[in-house]
C-alpha cells in the first residue's frame, strides 16, 4: 500500500514535469504508441530485415489512416548480430519504445529477448523461429513457425509426395536455425521411412565454396537436396550444381524466401526450387493483392514472406493491444503484463495464416504450405504441373 | 571416382589460392613487408568486373582488363601513399599500416556497394561436354587452373629474364647494393604492387566465378588461406606460392570430404604448423642466415 502511493505519487511528480518540460510533446507521447522495430537493414540478411520492416510500415500507415489509436514506428538496424542487436534495443528503450517488433533474425533474437524478459518489455518477432527464442520467456511471441515446425512439415511433404527420394541435407552447423530445422528433420524423415543418403555442412567461414559438398550430393545419387539455410548460401550452392551438371529438387525452408532477389543472381537456376513458406504474393485473396500492390509502389519489388510476416506482426500487435484495451499512456511494463494475457486468447487473420492464434509458450499455429519457383515467381506445386 | 572431383574442386580452389599467394609473395620477396590489403584488392577486383559486367554491359574479356587496370592503379596508389612514406620506419608500422589499408577498403566497399551480398556472374561462358562435367570439371575450374599455370610461367620468365625482372631480384636480395648499381628500387617496388594487383584483380574474378559470393569481405578469408599458402611454399619464392596454394587447395577439399566439413579451416592451418615445424622456412623457402 505504502509503496504503490510512492508510485503514484512519483507518476504525478515526473507528470508534472514532463509537463512543465514540453507540453506538446507530452500531447504527442499521450496520443501515440511507440513500437520499435529491430532486424539487419543492412549485412547478408538485410533482404530480411527491410522486407519485414517495410511491411511493418505499411500495417502502420494503414492503422494509422484508420483513425482511432496511432503508432509512431521506429526501426532500428541490428546488421543480423547479437551485440548490435541489444544496442539497437537500448536506443529504443531510450526513445520510450512500448513495444518491439523483433528481431528479424534467430541469433539476434535470442540476446533481445532475454534483455527483453528481464525489462518486461513485450516482444513480437515476424520471423525468427527458433524455440531458442520463446523458450522460457512469457513476453515473447512468433509471428512465423518454429523451426521444429519447419523441419516436420519438410519432411511430411516430402513423404507424402517424394516417397522415393534419395534426399541430402546440408546445413550450416554453426547456426541455431539452420541445425535446429535439421535435427527435427532427420528424426521426422527416419519415423516417416524416409532416406536420407547424405548430409554436408558448412560454417560462417566455409560458406562460399560448397563444391566439394555439391559433387558429394551427386555421388551419393541424392536427388532431393533440403537446404535448411539461408539464400546467400543457398544461391551458391544451385550455383556450383549447375556448373558441374546436377540438377536434383531443391527444397528450402522459409530462409529460401529471398533468393530471387538477390542481386546478379541468375533466377533461372532457381528454376523448379521447392520452398515452404507461409505467404505466396501472388495469392489471389484481396488482402494479399492490395499489400502486394502497396509495396510495390513503395519499395518498387514484390514483397517477400518477411515483408508479409513484419506486416502480420503490426496488426497482431493492433488487435492484441484492443482486445487488452491498453492505452498509449501506459508504461512499457504494463502494456506487456496486459498483453501476455491477452495474447493466448486472441486469433488474427493475416497475409500468412488464417485464423492465427498462440499458445501461452509464444508458439503460433498456422498451416505451412509449399510453393514451387516458376518462371521467376512462386506458385502452387498444382500450378507448375 | 568421386575422389577425382574432389580432387579437381580441390586443384581448382587451390589454383585461386595460388595466384592469390603469388601477389602476396612477390611483394614480401622484394619490398620485405606483408601486404594485408592484398585479399581486399582482389575483392575490389571482383567489384569491378561486376559492375562492368552488369551496369556497364561489357563482354567478359574487357571487364576483367578494366578490373586488372583499376586494381593496377589502386595497388600503385595504396603503396605511394600508405607504404612509401614508411620505408625506413621498423616493419611493424608497415604491417599495422597494411591492415589499416585492409579495413580501410572493406569499409570503403560497404559504404560505396553496400553489404548486400551479390551474386556475381560467371565471366566464363562456354560448357564442357557432359562427359567431362560428369567428374565434376567445371569451365571455372578449367580456365581458373589454366590461368595459373599460364600466370606462373609468365611470371617466372619475366623475373627470371627481363630487365626489370633482374631489378627485382636485385632489390631482393639487397636493397643499398642494388640502388649503388644504379637500380630505382622505389620504382621497382612500386612496379611489383602493380603486377601484384593487376594479379589480384584476375584471382578477384576467378575466385567470384567459381564462388559467386560477392561481398565487402569476400578477399578476407581467401586472402589468408592465400598467405598461409605463400608462408608453406616458402615466402618470397614463386613456385614455392604456387605448390603452396595447390597443396592447400587439396588438403582442403579432402580435408573436407573426408574428415569433416567443420574441421576443414582448422585441418588446413594444423598442415601449416606442423610444415614449420619440421621446415621453417617452408617448402621451397630458402634459408637466409642473419649476419650479425
Amino acid at each position: 500500500m505504502k509503496n504503490t502511493k510512492k508510485i503514484i505519487s512519483f507518476i504525478v511528480v515526473m507528470t508534472m514535469i514532463l509537463a512543465l518540460c514540453s507540453v506538446s510533446a507530452f500531447a504527442a507521447e499521450g496520443e501515440t504508441f511507440k513500437i520499435g522495430g529491430i532486424g539487419p537493414l543492412t549485412g547478408g540478411a538485410a533482404i530480411y530485415g527491410n522486407a519485414a520492416m517495410n511491411g511493418a510500415q505499411i500495417a502502420v500507415d494503414e492503422i494509422n489512416a484508420l483513425g482511432g489509436v496511432q503508432f509512431e514506428f521506429n526501426a532500428q538496424d541490428d546488421t543480423g548480430v547479437a551485440e548490435t542487436s541489444v544496442n539497437a534495443y537500448n536506443s529504443l528503450k531510450d526513445w520510450g519504445v512500448q513495444a518491439i517488433i523483433g528481431t528479424v533474425t534467430t541469433a539476434p533474437c535470442i540476446s533481445v529477448s532475454a534483455e527483453a524478459y528481464s525489462d518486461r518489455i513485450f516482444m513480437l518477432t515476424p520471423s525468427a523461429s527458433s524455440t531458442d527464442v520463446i523458450a522460457d520467456k512469457d513476453n515473447m511471441y512468433q509471428v512465423c513457425f518454429t523451426d521444429p515446425n519447419q523441419g516436420i512439415a519438410s519432411a511430411d511433404y516430402m513423404a507424402e509426395n517424394y516417397p522415393d527420394a534419395q534426399i541430402a541435407i546440408i546445413y550450416k552447423n554453426d547456426d541455431a536455425y539452420s541445425q535446429g530445422i535439421r535435427d527435427t528433420f532427420a528424426s521426422e524423415a527416419e519415423s516417416k521411412g524416409l532416406t536420407v543418403v547424405y548430409e554436408g555442412t558448412f560454417t560462417e567461414d566455409t560458406q562460399t565454396d560448397f563444391s566439394v559438398q555439391v559433387a558429394a550430393a551427386q555421388a551419393a545419387g541424392a536427388d532431393m537436396v533440403f537446404l535448411p539455410i539461408y539464400y546467400t548460401p543457398a544461391s551458391v550452392i544451385l550455383t556450383q550444381a549447375n556448373a558441374i551438371g546436377y540438377e536434383p529438387t531443391f527444397f528450402g525452408v522459409d530462409g529460401m524466401d529471398g533468393i530471387l532477389s538477390v542481386e546478379g543472381f541468375d533466377a533461372s537456376l532457381a528454376e523448379g526450387v521447392m520452398l515452404l513458406t507461409p505467404f505466396s504474393a501472388d495469392a489471389e485473396d484481396e488482402r494479399t493483392q492490395n499489400f502486394v500492390a502497396a509495396y510495390n509502389d513503395l519499395y518498387g519489388e514484390t514483397p517477400n514472406q518477411f515483408a508479409a510476416d513484419g506486416y502480420d506482426a503490426m496488426y497482431i500487435l493492433y488487435a492484441a493491444l484492443q482486445e487488452a484495451g491498453c492505452t498509449p499512456d501506459m508504461s512499457a511494463q504494463d502494456i506487456c503484463e496486459a498483453l501476455v494475457g491477452v495474447m493466448p486468447t486472441i486469433s488474427v487473420d493475416g497475409l500468412t495464416g488464417q485464423g492465427m492464434t498462440w499458445s501461452a509458450t509464444g508458439e503460433v499455429s498456422k498451416a505451412p504450405m509449399a510453393v514451387v519457383i516458376k518462371d521467376g515467381v512462386y506458385v502452387l506445386p498444382e500450378a507448375a504441373e | 571416382m568421386v575422389f577425382f572431383t574432389y580432387l579437381i574442386s580441390g586443384i581448382s580452389l587451390g589454383s585461386v589460392y595460388a595466384i592469390i599467394a603469388l601477389g602476396y609473395t612477390m611483394v614480401y620477396g622484394i619490398a620485405k613487408m606483408l601486404n594485408f590489403a592484398h585479399g581486399d584488392v582482389i575483392m575490389v577486383g571482383g567489384y569491378i568486373c561486376y559492375i562492368a559486367l552488369n551496369s556497364l554491359g561489357l563482354p567478359a574479356i574487357l571487364a576483367v582488363l578494366v578490373a586488372m587496370i583499376v586494381c593496377t592503379v589502386l595497388g600503385v596508389v595504396i603503396e605511394g601513399l600508405a607504404y612509401k612514406p614508411l620505408r625506413q620506419a621498423g616493419s611493424l608500422a608497415v604491417l599495422i599500416t597494411a591492415i589499416g589499408v585492409s579495413y580501410f577498403l572493406q569499409n570503403a566497399a560497404q559504404l560505396i556497394w553496400g553489404a548486400t551480398p551479390k551474386n556475381f556472374t560467371s565471366v566464363v561462358h562456354f560448357s564442357l561436354p557432359a562427359g567431362l562435367m560428369s567428374i565434376g570439371l567445371s569451365s571455372e575450374a578449367l580456365i581458373t587452373v589454366l590461368a595459373c599455370i599460364v600466370i606462373m610461367i609468365a611470371l617466372t620468365t619475366f623475373v627470371n629474364r627481363s630487365k626489370l625482372g633482374k631489378a627485382m631480384r636485385a632489390c631482393s636480395e639487397d636493397k643499398g647494393a642494388a640502388q649503388l648499381m644504379g637500380i630505382n628500387v622505389n620504382r621497382t617496388i612500386s612496379m611489383t604492387f602493380a603486377i601484384g594487383s593487376a594479379l589480384a584483380a584476375i584471382a578477384g574474378v576467378l575466385l567470384c566465378s567459381s564462388y559467386p559470393v560477392l561481398q565487402p569481405t569476400t578477399g578476407s578469408m581467401p586472402g589468408i588461406k592465400a598467405f598461409t599458402a605463400a608462408v608453406f611454399g616458402g615466402i618470397g619464392s614463386i613456385p614455392g606460392a604456387f605448390i603452396g596454394g595447390l597443396l592447400l587447395g587439396i588438403i582442403e577439399s579432402l580435408a573436407k570430404a573426408y574428415i569433416s566439413t567443420t574441421l576443414a579451416n582448422s585441418i588446413v592451418f594444423a598442415v601449416l604448423i606442423i610444415i614449420l615445424l619440421v621446415k621453417p622456412t617452408g617448402l621451397l623457402g630458402k634459408y637466409a642466415p642473419e649476419k650479425v
